[in-house]
Formats: structure tokens, sequence, C-alpha cells
């Protein structure tokens, strides 16, 4: 768990739920002890993006990278020189959580002389109840997409298949069979199963990739 | 069909494409840039079908007054700027009375605002916006479900009356995402469009889409057919929810995903002994006067509170139609900032205490 490359960049289709997994994942990183920053690379999005909880972040001391312009309310595709620091300063763990789709990740492109320096993790979110992403081919067609406008290549999988809050452990599974053909057809590894808490213990033993077990930050006013 | 996750502006598009539209015209405006981008990668799959970014709103907005002359079933989307842009337009087709979707993911005003979510454009969907008397079944939904199932159902509406519908979401409505099950709504009985500029063959009279009228007398019976239309409308297609209103003490007033704030408010309050219900308007216009009006005549009922995402726009109606039978009360938070649960919770223990 957590061990993966100091640089992780969280990807998938949006409303993969990307950036609940990032933001779980940060906050794990963090209670390791480890120096932690969160890079918001969402720039395609102009709701429910990591920087939104920013005060939780800071609140345990994980620095908060994100438009050089302030506030939530910006929809300009500003991308701030502060990230760089999460490249040049490797005193840092660093989770990247890129915005949506090959748009999304094409702000990634700009930091590829920093990529092809330094190994990374790559994982690519995946939840089967998205229409776009319902069969091994979608989900292909995707990662290719978001690795050429990335200029990177996805490295591990990430099953996060969820309906929100009526989210089953068949739905889980269902993800996770998807995942398997995806991890089969690629050859990339299942790195985690994203689980609420509420149903953790659920899961059968023996599934591929490890168990995740989450919170859930980004809500809606009304939850 | 199972249900699946969609986010609030792809839904709108893809229920839009279910219900059979066949046009859609637009111009980008955050936060409802997943409809068109929806719309460009879904219509080119359609047979006869087509995607339009035009230069501007206005463009966009004559766009569908052509595509709907033909006959055809047209939506364009836009957010609050936007949509001021678009105001001539809607104006003409609700005169030339051409049916057509118009959807409104609002965000603060007034100018260009910004891009959270916000229900400040409540005035100009059911007060005119456009100029001359005319009226747009405006709908509101309040989650990403409801939009599907009206904006399925509000090109059935479209048709039926000949007249614009709008679907106004505020901004969260097209930005989350939720479980969403596409199923067919209830069969209308429509009319033929035998007004439709499909060209004569020769067989007929030529039609004529147009709202102009040089005789002052055609032109003023023009507008008491249209108001004979907005009547029917009045009659037929009030849609409401009432929540939690038995013996309810106060009752809130709010539309959608204020509405759902609210509810988690009236849990709140319920769990602190307070009775608290919800009229939750579905349709703007026609306004549910009625059951607003009701509610105002029940002895439980000590006062209304009108919870809004604008400085109070909505409240106006209610005024209008509690007609002075108990205090009505507004809580707003404008300009993108959204109520939480604690302040309306807070709100209503003010206007409880005040009503002793």
């Amino acid at each position: 768990m957590l061990d993966e490359k100091r640089v992780r960049i969280i990807t998938g289709h949006y409303g993969s739920g990307k950036t609940e997994f990032a933001v779980n994942y940060t906050f794990a990183l963090a209670a390791t002890g480890k120096k932690t920053a969160i890079v918001d690379l969402d720039i395609v999005n102009p709701y429910f993006r990591s920087r939104e909880i920013e005060p939780a972040f800071t609140e345990k001391s994980i620095r908060v990278i994100a438009s050089s312009i302030k506030g939530p309310g910006a929809d300009i595709p500003a991308l701030s020189s502060e990230i760089n620091t999460a490249f040049h300063d490797k005193s840092y763990e660093v989770v990247i959580d890129l915005g949506g789709d090959k748009v999304g990740a094409r702000a990634l492109g700009r930091y590829h002389e920093y990529l092809s320096e330094e190994p990374y993790e790559m994982m690519f979110v995946i939840n089967a109840n998205r229409h776009e992403t319902q069969t091994p081919e979608d989900v292909i067609k995707y990662i290719n997409g978001i690795e050429e406008s990335s200029r990177q290549k996805i490295t591990s999988l990430v099953n996060n298949t969820h309906l929100c809050g009526e989210t089953q452990l068949e739905d889980i599974l269902r993800g996770q069979k998807l995942c398997e053909e995806v991890s089969q057809i690629l050859g990339l590894p299942i790195k985690y199963v994203v689980v609420h808490k509420s149903l953790v213990d659920k899961v059968p033993p023996g599934i591929q990739g490890a168990i995740f077990p989450i919170d859930i930050y980004m809500t809606k006013p009304w939850e | 069909m199972a249900k699946e996750l969609w986010k609030g502006n792809e839904a709108i598009a893809e229920a839009a494409i279910k219900a059979g539209c066949k046009f859609f015209f637009g111009y980008p405006i955050t936060p409802q840039n997943e409809i068109p981008e929806y719309m460009a990668m879904r219509m080119p799959q359609i047979e006869g079908a087509a995607f339009v970014q035009a230069e501007s709103e206005v463009a966009a907005i004559n766009m569908v007054y052509g595509g709907a002359g033909s006959g055809a079933r047209v939506m364009t989307s836009s957010s609050s700027p936007g949509i001021s842009l678009k105001q001539e337009g809607i104006t003409y087709i609700a005169g030339a009375e051409l049916p057509c979707v118009i959807v409104n993911i609002v965000r603060g005003g007034p100018g260009l605002g910004g891009i959270q979510p916000a229900q400040s454009d409540y005035f100009q969907a059911t007060k005119g916006g456009g100029h001359g008397d005319y009226r747009l079944l405006v709908l509101a939904p309040s989650s990403v479900q409801e939009a599907v199932d009206l904006t399925q159902e509000a090109f059935d509406m479209a048709d039926q009356y000949r007249n614009p519908v709008m679907i106004m979401g505020d901004g969260m409505i097209g930005q989350m995402m939720e479980p969403v099950e596409f199923t067919d709504v209830p069969k209308r009985n429509l009319p033929e469009k035998t007004w439709a500029t499909t060209g004569t063959k020769g067989k007929r009279e030529h039609n004529v889409i147009n709202s102009l009228f040089i005789d002052p007398a055609a032109c003023e019976k023009h507008n008491i057919h249209l108001f004979e239309k907005y009547a029917e409308m009045e009659k037929n297609e009030v849609r409401v929810e009432e929540y939690n209103m038995d013996g309810a003490e106060i009752v809130f007033v709010a539309y959608g995903t204020t509405a759902r704030i609210v509810k988690n408010a009236i849990a709140t309050l319920g769990k602190e002994g307070i009775k608290a219900g919800l009229i939750r308007p579905i349709t703007l216009w026609p306004y549910p006067s009625k059951t607003v009006e009701a509610a105002a005549a029940k002895a439980n009922v000590k006062a209304f509170l009108t919870v809004e995402m604008s400085m109070g726009q909505m409240v106006e109606d209610v005024r209008l139609a509690v007609n002075g039978a108990k205090p009505v009360h507004f809580y707003g938070r404008t300009g993108g900032m959204v109520p939480t649960p604690a302040a309306i919770v807070a709100e209503a223990k003010k206007v409880l205490g005040g009503a002793k």
C-alpha cells in the first residue's frame, strides 16, 4: 500500500471518482508521516475539484498546489509555476490529480521533461458504471487517448466502480471483472480496489489488487 | 436498464437525444459545456441529426428558430450570460409559436458573474426575459434523474403547446454525478405539425413562421390566443412536491438543489422537535400558487421561509400566493455561494421565535 514511485499521477474518465481516490490516497500517504503534496491539475472541471477542500489538507500539513488564480470560481486553465516544485523538490511525496479525459490529461504534457527523468506511477481509475467505460474496448480507447495527450504511459489500474451513495458489492465486482480484462490485454497490474469503509468487510478475499478503504470527502452541500 | 453514473449536463444531452432531438445549436460557456461537448460527439452518430457550434448565442437561438420552424425537435443550452444573449430569439420563438427546449445551467450574476451555482435567473425565466407578453414553461429539476425525466418530457410539452420550454438547473445540476436510469416518459397525444415549413409540394398553401403583425388588432388577437394557451398550461402542467407537510409549523419553499439542502435542514429541525415542511416547485412557471395558498390557510402553519440561491426572486411569487395570510421570510446566498443546512436551521429558528 502507498509504496508507489514518488510522483503518483491519478487519471481517468471524468466521473470515474479519481478525485475522491486522489484525495483519500493523499490523506493516507500523509498519515504515514511523509511530507506530502497534492497537485490539482484539473483544468477541465469547474466544480468538485480537490482544491475545494484545501483547508482539510492544510490542517494535516499537506501542501496543496493548484491554480495561481485563487478561489474555487476560476475556470481559467492557468498552470501555476508552483507545480514545478512537485518535480524539483524531491523531499515531497506527490499526488497529481489530473483532469478528466484526454482533454484534461493534456495539462500533464507540459511536464514531460521532468517525467522522462524520474520514474513515476500513473494510475488509471476505472468506474464500470460510467456509460463510456463499460467494456474493455472503451476503457482501452480512453487509456490510449489519455496517454497520447499527456505524453505519458499508464502504469497501473484502479477499480473504483461505484454509484455514489447507492454502491453495492455487485458494482465493485462487476468493475473488477472489467479491470481484470483490461489488465490482461494491456499487461497492467490492478493496484487498488477502492471500497467505501462501510463495504470493506463484504469484499471476498483473493481479489486482485489491494483493498483501498475510503471515506467520502467530496460531498454535495446536502450530504 | 440498470442505473449508471451520469454527469448532469451529459445526462440532459442524452435525454434530449432519447426524446428525439435532431438538432442542437450551441455555444460554450461554463458550467454547461458538457452539453454541447456531448452533443458534438453523439449527434453525428444519429441519422439526419446535426450539431452546430454557432458563432454566438444569438446565432444559436436563431438556428433553433429555423430548425423548430421545420418541425424538428431542437435544443440549445447555455448558462446565464449566454441565456441573456438568447432573449431576443426566445421571444421571437414564443411569438411565432415554435416548440423547442432551452437549457439554462445557472451561474452567479449579474454581468459575467462567476461560474459557481446560482438561482438568480428566476425572474428572467418566469417573468419574460425578452420583450412582449409571453410565457415559457420552466422546469426546475433537483436531481440528475429528474433532469433526465423532465428533459424528455420537455420536448412533448413544447410540441403540445407549440411553445419554448426551459430546463432551469443551477450549476450543480449540470456538474454533479448521480445514478440515473433512463426510462420512457408517459406518452402524450401530440398534434400533427401541420404548421411546419416542410415544403408545399404544390398541394397546400404556404406555411408562414412569423411574429410580425402590422395590424394592431391582429397583434392583440394573437396575444389573446397565446394567453388562452398559457391558461391551458396553468391548468394542466403545474408540478410540485410537498414534503413533510403534515403538521408543519414552518413551511420552506425552495426549488432545485436548494430544496435538497432544505430537506437536510428539515431533518435536523425534526430532531430538535420543530416540525418543518417543504413545498418544492418543479414547474417555476406555471407556479404552484394553489399549493402555497392552501398551506397558508392551514392553522398549524405559522410562517413561510423561502430559500434561494439569489437575493430573493421566487419569494415574490410565494408572497403573491400567501397573499398576506402568513408572514413570508427569505433566506438566500448568491453569487455562487450555496446555503448550508446549518444556516437554514438557524434562520428557521429565528423566524419561529419571531412568529410567536
